[in-house]
């Protein structure tokens, strides 16, 4: 029931910050929705993903903010607003209908076809001997995800040094 | 101006300067526990870069940098991801790629687990200063384009 209501908090929010005129307006109204997540995870029992979702979420919001906060890009209001409205509906009337039929074949929340996670939990604690089992799974039976995920995120740092950079950079006023 | 420049009013300079070591603390503290309470290498780098962040949007930008140096952050950040390929690659020395080769130990206590506390620490090193001078990069950009203007 709570998971329910936090769920619709979220889509409210998502909705406001697409609406909304205001950019630092719509800034905050996507950290509500971060926020949100972090509280869903928290319900369905998830703490490790929820500090992580929290304390991202603070520095994607700092960031936005800093980036966003003297900037006021106009607002497009396109004139076409029928045609825009009608292939909105068209679009959530086909998604519903195959997630009517997709979400019936799946199995209940819980109870996983893949059998592996299974053996992961009842063998972890003597295997690594680490009592937090997700660290003992990203960091030991699924160590390889966690080294990919890493060089995604040097990447990541190099290719901002890259953009950003101050040396060999041509002037735009010459 | 020149007051101004130097980031924002004394009530946030202050409750920075009670704060900002707790953060800290508290960052490593998520880091070395991270096989033992939920949290990890990547929560915890987050909150030590947090901490930083937070020194220089209350004290600007120089006094952040003078704790943290860029060219000491790029050699922090190269380092914390090559302690992490390292410790992949000594698991060759028992068979196969990422062995956990180091004693278990009991599980609950702060010395167990292997090599999972030391792939934390170096996931952290590499979160936390690489997310750092991503938010310092785009700072410093910002000035750099306010000035040429």
């Amino acid at each position: 029931m709570e998971l329910q209501l936090i769920l619709l908090f979220m889509i409210l929010g998502a909705v406001i910050a697409v609406e909304i005129e205001d950019l630092l307006s719509s800034v905050i109204a996507v950290g509500a929705v971060g926020l949100g997540l972090s509280l869903a995870f928290l319900i369905l029992k998830a703490p490790d993903l929820a500090i992580t979702q929290l304390v991202v979420e603070i520095l994607c919001l700092i960031i936005l903010i800093r980036a966003t906060i003297k900037k006021d890009l106009p607002l497009v209001k396109d004139g076409r607003w029928l045609f825009n409205t009608l292939s909105t509906l068209l679009f959530i009337a086909f998604f519903l209908i195959f997630a009517y039929f997709a979400l019936r074949e799946l199995p209940r929340f819980g109870y996983p076809l893949m059998r592996v996670a299974k053996g992961y939990i009842s063998s972890g604690p003597e295997k690594t001997g680490a009592a937090n089992i997700v660290a003992a799974i990203i960091l030991d039976f699924r160590a390889y995800d966690t080294l990919g995920e890493a060089t995604v995120l040097f990447t990541a740092v190099m290719g901002v040094l890259a953009v950003m950079r101050k040396i060999g950079r041509i002037k735009d006023e010459k | 101006m020149k007051s101004k420049e130097k980031g924002m009013t004394l009530i946030v300079k202050t409750v920075t300067r009670l704060t900002v070591g707790l953060i800290l603390l508290y960052g490593i503290y998520i880091v070395l526990h991270g096989h033992l309470s939920p949290g990890g290498g990547f929560a915890g780098g987050v909150i030590i870069a947090l901490s930083f962040i937070h020194l220089m949007l209350a004290f600007g930008r120089e006094t952040a940098l003078k704790k943290l140096s860029q060219a000491r952050a790029s050699i922090l950040e190269s380092l914390g991801a090559i302690m992490f390929l390292s410790i992949a690659v000594l698991g060759f020395l028992g068979g196969y790629f990422f062995l956990n080769f180091l004693f278990k130990g009991k599980p609950f206590n702060l010395f167990s687990a292997g090599i999972i506390p030391l792939c934390n620490i170096a996931i952290s090193l590499k979160v936390g200063v690489g997310l750092f001078t991503i938010f310092v990069v785009l700072v410093l950009f910002k000035i750099l384009k306010e000035d040429n203007e």
